[in-house]
């Protein structure tokens, strides 16, 4: 790590503990990395956390490398010997299902579906509630009462049936799936972002900001929005989980991911016809779902007490 | 002197009623635009979303005129705002169409699967409050100790198991393997005929009628689904509870109570909970509408023939009408059981009436 052109006041080491942890930080640089610092040191205090940061690195890792960690074929399997082996048989570590695919291999590339329909949905549905929210936020009056309202009417939908109308008008998809779990899914981040909004529209540094001339849209997006983001990123990160489940659901009736594609939910629907005798072909993608929501679970609870310590432990 | 105490008097209450006549017109308002928008939104999905209804009816191979005359008949040519106004007009009347799948109208059919949804959602919110707030109150109590952290685990795992798996896994140990429980469906086919039940709750009809071996068989098809859902809601009813509590037992009239020397299980269970117990209440009936939705899943697991049963049978045959119908009536419920709840807050909790 080479030292940064920065001009120190004290005689501290660049990038050493005390360095960051100063209360006197020189620059806005030298504030930024010691507040990240602090958060990461509440954060990684908290094991069950960082076990849950460690299952998603795992996941993202697997879904990169999926194609060098996967020992067979996902879609192609081996119809004439290898039908419904037991997890354990040799070379196929959690067994095969029906059409003699390794259940391991599609785990490993299912994940890359899991990934993409939560980041998607994440990278859909944040921004809009973080736009609405906040706009209607900083507005205020008849924006902020018509922006709530319609927001008030989507956060009182039963998301799961909704999504299962949607999918169903839409048609059966992946990318339908996503479209109906962000529909579904905003409304609270428009909470969030307006009730934060609220709370600093009136400060300071915004009559400043406003006296030198901003205009309201860059006061929102320059201003306003970056404060609303640590609050956001944890709530996304809590409702990864649920995100999970409504796909792995809407996969399970068949109207997410559509075969031969290893998404998890698919892949539990079709092992359920020999759920009695083969009981690993649906046990297997089950409990790869289980442990990656845990794994949000436990990361957003993390997170969530390390950014906001006064919510610590409740 | 007299005068002006009355009419300062006069001027306080018409303040307060005119602020009590805003909430009554603000609350209206409330209800009226969800409910709107819910038909609002499934108006858009049946209308505009998908394939053209008409063209499903008559199928794509169909001649022009033949599509065209349809299509007046469905009053799909007229504006989309005349279009929503009928179709606000029929679901008020309870006229969702007529399903493809069964050829009854959708609301018969909603009637007929809806009370085994209830009684399903009843059993699991049951379950779930009876277990949840004890549990929630032990990990309050015990902060920190190794029953909060055993607590703390059972409601992450209700938050992130997918409930349909685990309902698979559970039939394969409790009726494959171990034959505790019977065989999913709402009744056995050996009772099917000889039990008619009034109410469409068949548990109460049957213990009503005093059958007590029907009813017996009924708790033995109900109990895993039910318990299933109750587990559910047990994860959220116990996180809840266990948040108030540590809330209610940091006040000092608890402290105050403490030095009055009162036993500390009084302390707990007669003064804090019931101090929670009204937020705890909004809690239970929104897990209760939780599970109303939770069903879908369950009931296709177990072949519940209830609402969520339902709208999954028509879903796989694209029975649009009975989709929506089902998705409009789980919905007005929810939003009916969000307003209710929210409402009994209000008039439970004095704190919240000076506003």
């Amino acid at each position: 790590m080479s030292a940064p052109p920065l001009q120190i006041g004290d005689n501290l080491k660049p990038y050493s503990r005390d360095w960051l942890l100063s209360e006197q930080p020189t620059s806005r640089h030298q504030a930024r990395l010691g507040r990240a610092y602090v958060i990461w040191r509440r954060f990684s205090a908290n094991r069950l956390a960082l076990a849950g940061l460690g299952i998603i690195v795992l996941l993202v890792l697997v879904a990169i490398f999926a194609d060098v960690l996967a020992p067979h074929n996902p879609v192609q399997g081996d119809l004439m010997n290898a039908r419904l082996l037991a997890p354990g048989t040799s070379g196929y570590l959690l067994g095969t299902d029906d059409q003699g695919r390794d259940i391991l291999s599609r785990l490993i590339h299912g994940s890359r579906l899991t990934l993409f329909v939560v980041v998607l949905v994440a990278i859909i549905a944040a921004p809009v509630g973080l736009i609405i929210g906040t706009v209607s936020g900083y507005a205020g009056g008849w924006v902020d009462a018509v922006l709530m309202r319609i927001t008030d009417i989507f956060l009182a939908f039963p998301k799961l049936v909704l999504a299962l109308a949607l999918v169903a008008a839409l048609g059966p998809g992946i990318e339908n799936a996503v479209l109906a779990i962000a529909v579904t899914s905003w409304p609270p981040y428009a909470r969030i972002a307006r009730a934060e909004t609220m709370t600093f529209r009136n400060s300071e540094f915004i009559s400043a900001v406003k006296l030198m001339g901003a205009s309201p849209f860059r006061i929102v997006f320059r201003h306003v929005m970056p404060l609303c983001l640590s609050s956001l990123i944890v709530r996304v990160t809590l409702d990864m989980a649920g995100i999970i489940l409504t796909a792995a659901g809407l996969g399970f009736l068949g109207l997410g991911a559509q075969p031969p594609l290893p998404e998890w939910g698919a892949m539990i629907a079709s092992g359920r016809r020999f759920i009695l005798d083969q009981w690993w072909v649906a046990a297997m993608p089950g409990a790869a779902i289980l442990i990656v929501s845990l794994g949000f679970n436990l990361l957003g609870d993390g997170l969530r007490d390390a950014l906001d310590p006064k919510e610590a432990g409740q | 002197m007299t005068l002006t105490d009355t009419t300062a008097v006069t001027r306080r209450t018409r303040r307060r009623a005119s602020s009590f006549g805003m909430a009554v017109v603000r609350f209206v308002v409330t209800v009226v635009t969800t409910f709107l928008g819910l038909l609002a939104v499934t108006f858009f999905i049946g209308r505009v979303v998908p394939i053209d209804p008409a063209l499903a009816i008559v199928g794509d191979r169909a001649p022009a005129h033949v599509v065209e005359r349809v299509r007046e008949e469905l009053g799909l040519n007229l504006p989309l705002y005349q279009q929503f106004w009928i179709y606000i007009k029929q679901a008020l009347s309870g006229d969702f169409g007529t399903s493809v799948l069964t050829t009854n109208p959708v609301m018969a059919d909603i009637a007929r699967v809806f009370p085994a949804t209830i009684e399903l959602a009843t059993i699991g919110t049951i379950i779930g409050a009876l277990i949840g707030v004890p549990l929630g109150v032990l990990a309050a109590v015990k902060r920190g100790s190794f029953a909060d952290q055993i607590v703390r685990v059972i409601g992450l795992i209700g938050y992130s198991v997918p409930i349909f798996w685990l309902g698979l896994l559970a039939l394969v140990l409790f009726y494959a393997k171990l034959n505790w429980v019977a065989y999913p469906g709402r009744i056995d086919i050996v009772y099917e005929y000889t039990f008619t039940p009034v109410t469409g709750f068949y548990l109460l009809d049957a213990i009503w009628q005093a059958q007590w071996d029907v009813a017996l068989d009924l708790f033995r098809h109900i109990i895993l689904p039910g318990g299933l859902l109750g587990y559910f809601s047990l994860a959220y009813i116990s996180r809840m509870t266990r948040s108030f509590m540590l809330n209610e037992l940091q006040q000092e009239y608890v402290v105050a109570a403490r030095a009055k020397g009162l036993s500390e299980t009084r302390i707990i269970w007669f003064h804090a909970l019931r101090n929670a117990a009204v937020p705890l209440v909004t809690v239970i009936a929104l897990s209760y509408a939780g599970l109303l939705e939770g069903s879908v899943l369950t009931e296709t697991i177990f072949s519940w023939p209830g609402l969520g049963l339902y709208i999954t049978n028509s879903l796989q045959n694209a029975d649009m009408n009975a989709v929506l119908g089902g998705t409009i009536v789980i919905g007005a419920v929810f939003i009916t059981i969000n307003i209710l709840s929210d409402l009994l807050y209000r008039t439970l909790d004095p704190r919240t009436k000076s506003r």
